[in-house]
């Protein structure tokens, strides 16, 4: 996984709440057996017409918020289907974090596991970054995730809580699965008392 | 002794390890894999040379890419088939039990976990989909991954997990003639919204849902992660008991489970992080309007005014679901006309589901102007069914009779809405696209679903004509 310290980069705001995870990477695209290359289909049905056209009226597809890496969005982002696919579209086409008033809880645990910083900001404190990043051409942001902080260069800051443990990952890149299997011994005594209460296999 | 709920229970026996500083360490009983979020997890085990640590654990299934055609017909989806060949071979080489396409037990994940036994009271289970929370319906803690967690654990049988909260959803009352389990999760997910248990388990209980058979409770606990919890759990009881005793891989020693079971149920005064209350009947067949599940409205009523909204936020969001939904705001629900009609999915595919939706459809014609059709969540399900005459019932009135698969409530295989087209479908998400880029779904119950193929609009099914 990526290491995560301190990021700074360019501001896109896409202000609708709930975002599912079938807008931000549609079915049609799930086919794919690969953990790289989703970040063309991000958004596809809104960032594209019924023709593969980009549609200009989008907000990503602004030339002034190419090369985003930071997206501030609505309430409730990424509620519905687990797949980890809508996380692999974000990384791929350059997000490094997500800030909204809320996050589903799948879609949450995807990022972590793929180096991307999910930043929980109240209504107000996003309302306020989606007006400036629309008002501001190459409105950036600062997330420092030693400091728990977000901050730009127009006197915006505000502090975020993420799980010590989260945060512990995230700064130092770590596999998580790695540190599970540091607990071989526990797993093993525990299945050893725990048999499998159906034999599965027949 | 500190008195615990039916979470806590399941969750306290499945601790492995709370190491300081580290989130819980929680063993998982059984893993259900499907063709669309494994094969980058297997992928992992081999980069890190890495083997399935409980095969015997694992068990797999071909569902969300199927086709719903006469089995045999070849797959003309090059990538489709490509996904399906990678889990064939993932299994092969990681020596995981795979319920293939032309298996007799093939279905959907969520149908065919508590079909074969799978699925038991206090198990942990988890599955890289997000509808994993059917399985709740057992007592069981069942949750929806990503790939990484399914690749987490394949690798090591456990997943490093924050507890949740817990919320008692307490339903009142009995539902009335006409009002499923599928109304009822609408209905909850209504009062409470989209966001309404996020991080949270829900436990569903009151005489409602104790009057609920299995497959009314998979319905409704299926539906939980579309209020955002983390999972929905039934304490399991006779009803619970009666449907998994002699299913395949139902435990031998009955005894013993039972009595293991009997412990699960919350203690009394057990004490939830929040508590919501339902009379069930208040609670009418409803149909959703808008792209999230949480815009319900019963079927005698209409599609809310814009007047009807708090904030701007949801007057925005209002008008553009009317806009992608091609309705106007006050419209009559009963004068919205459909195109397609889809009874299936991993929330109204069972054989219950299939029994009322033929109640409805018995001695009635499909409408010319819509095409319906009915995929049966499993094969056994489709077999039962075919036993029953459900079948002869659904042909004779127009609707088609398809294979087993997740189907149209996905549209991942080649089962889709056309753009604009409007559907009246027994899944779980009317999410913009869901059922095919422009498609426009309206959630329903089996019932509500087979009355509108017929009438060609929504219609109350409370006021349905049965004939014999």
């Amino acid at each position: 996984m990526k290491a995560f310290k301190v990021h700074k980069g360019k501001v896109a705001p896409l202000h609708r709440a709930n975002i599912d995870t079938d807008q931000i990477v549609p079915k049609q695209f799930l086919k794919r057996i690969e953990r790289t290359g989703f970040g063309e289909f991000l958004f596809y049905d809104w960032r594209r017409d019924q023709n593969g056209q980009l549609d200009p009226g989008f907000p990503l597809n602004h030339s002034r918020h190419k090369g985003a890496s930071i997206l501030v969005t609505g309430k409730n982002f990424g509620c519905g289907s687990s797949r980890e696919h809508a996380v692999w579209a974000l990384d791929d086409f350059g997000f490094r974090a997500v800030i909204a008033p809320s996050f589903a809880d799948i879609f949450a645990n995807n990022c972590v596991k793929n180096g991307v910083l999910t930043i929980v900001l109240s209504e107000a404190e996003v309302a306020q970054l989606v007006e400036r990043a629309t008002k501001h051409e190459d409105y950036q942001l600062t997330i420092d995730l030693q400091d728990c902080e977000v901050r730009d260069e127009h006197g915006f800051s505000a502090g975020f809580q993420v799980d010590e443990f989260t945060r512990h990952c995230l700064l130092n890149g770590l596999d998580d699965i790695g540190l599970t299997l540091q607990h071989e011994r526990e797993i093993t005594a525990y299945e050893a008392v725990h048999p499998a209460p159906v034999r599965l296999v027949s | 002794m500190k008195t615990r709920t039916l979470f806590e229970k399941v969750w306290d026996q499945h601790v492995v390890s709370e190491a300081e500083g580290q989130p819980p360490l929680l063993y998982i009983d059984l893993h259900l894999i499907h063709e669309v979020t494994s094969p980058q997890a297997f992928d992992g085990l081999r980069t890190a040379g890495r083997k399935v640590r409980r095969p015997e654990r694992t068990v797999a299934t071909v569902d969300h890419n199927v086709p719903t055609e006469p089995r045999g017909t070849p797959i003309t989806d090059a990538i489709a088939a490509k996904q399906i060949e990678a889990l064939q071979q993932n299994c092969r080489e990681f020596g995981v039990r795979l319920f293939d396409i032309d298996s007799a037990d093939q279905g959907i994940v969520h149908v065919i976990g508590p079909e074969l036994g799978f699925t038991q009271p206090g198990m942990t289970i988890v599955c890289g989909d997000s509808h994993t929370s059917t399985h709740g319906a057992f007592g069981a803690l069942a949750f929806g991954i990503g790939t990484s967690e399914v690749e987490h654990v394949l690798a090591t049988q456990c997943l490093p997990q924050r507890k949740p909260k817990s919320m008692l959803i307490k339903v009142a009352g009995e539902l009335g003639p006409g009002v499923s389990a599928k109304d009822l999760a609408l209905g909850i997910i209504a009062k409470i919204g989209t966001d309404g248990a996020t991080g949270h388990v829900i436990e569903y209980a009151g005489q409602a849902v104790r009057s609920l058979s299995m497959e009314g409770r998979m319905t409704l606990c299926n539906m939980s992660i579309e209020a955002g919890a983390r999972a929905g759990m039934v304490a399991p009881d006779e009803t619970t008991y009666a449907y998994v005793k002699g299913r395949r891989f139902a435990p031998r020693d009955w005894d013993s489970a039972i009595e293991r079971w009997k412990a699960l149920p919350s203690d009394a005064n057990a004490g939830y992080d929040a508590v919501v209350e339902l009379d069930a009947a208040q609670l009418s067949p409803f149909v959703t309007w808008g792209t999230n599940p949480g815009m319900v409205v019963p079927v005698s009523e209409r599609v809310p005014e814009l007047s009807a909204m708090k904030t701007d936020a949801e007057r925005n969001a209002a008008r553009r679901m009317f806009e992608y939904m091609g309705l106007e705001p006050g419209k009559r629900i009963e004068h919205i006309t459909v195109d397609r009609v889809f009874i299936g999915s991993c929330t109204n595919s069972r054989i219950e589901d299939l029994r009322a939706a033929a109640k409805v459809a018995r001695g009635h014609r499909v409408s010319s102007k819509v095409r319906a059709m009915v995929v049966p969540g499993s094969q056994a399900v489709k077999r039962a069914a075919e036993k029953e005459g459900l079948d002869q019932v659904f042909r004779d009135a127009g609707f088609e009779w398809r294979e087993s698969g997740c189907s149209m409530c996905l549209g991942m295989n080649p089962d889709i809405l056309q753009p604009g087209e409007r559907c009246a479908s027994t899944s779980n998400r009317n999410f913009e696209g869901r059922q095919g880029r422009g498609g426009r779904t309206h959630l329903v119950s089996p019932m509500m679903a087979a009355a509108a193929a017929i009438a060609g609009h929504f219609i109350d099914v409370r006021n349905w004509e049965f004939r014999n």
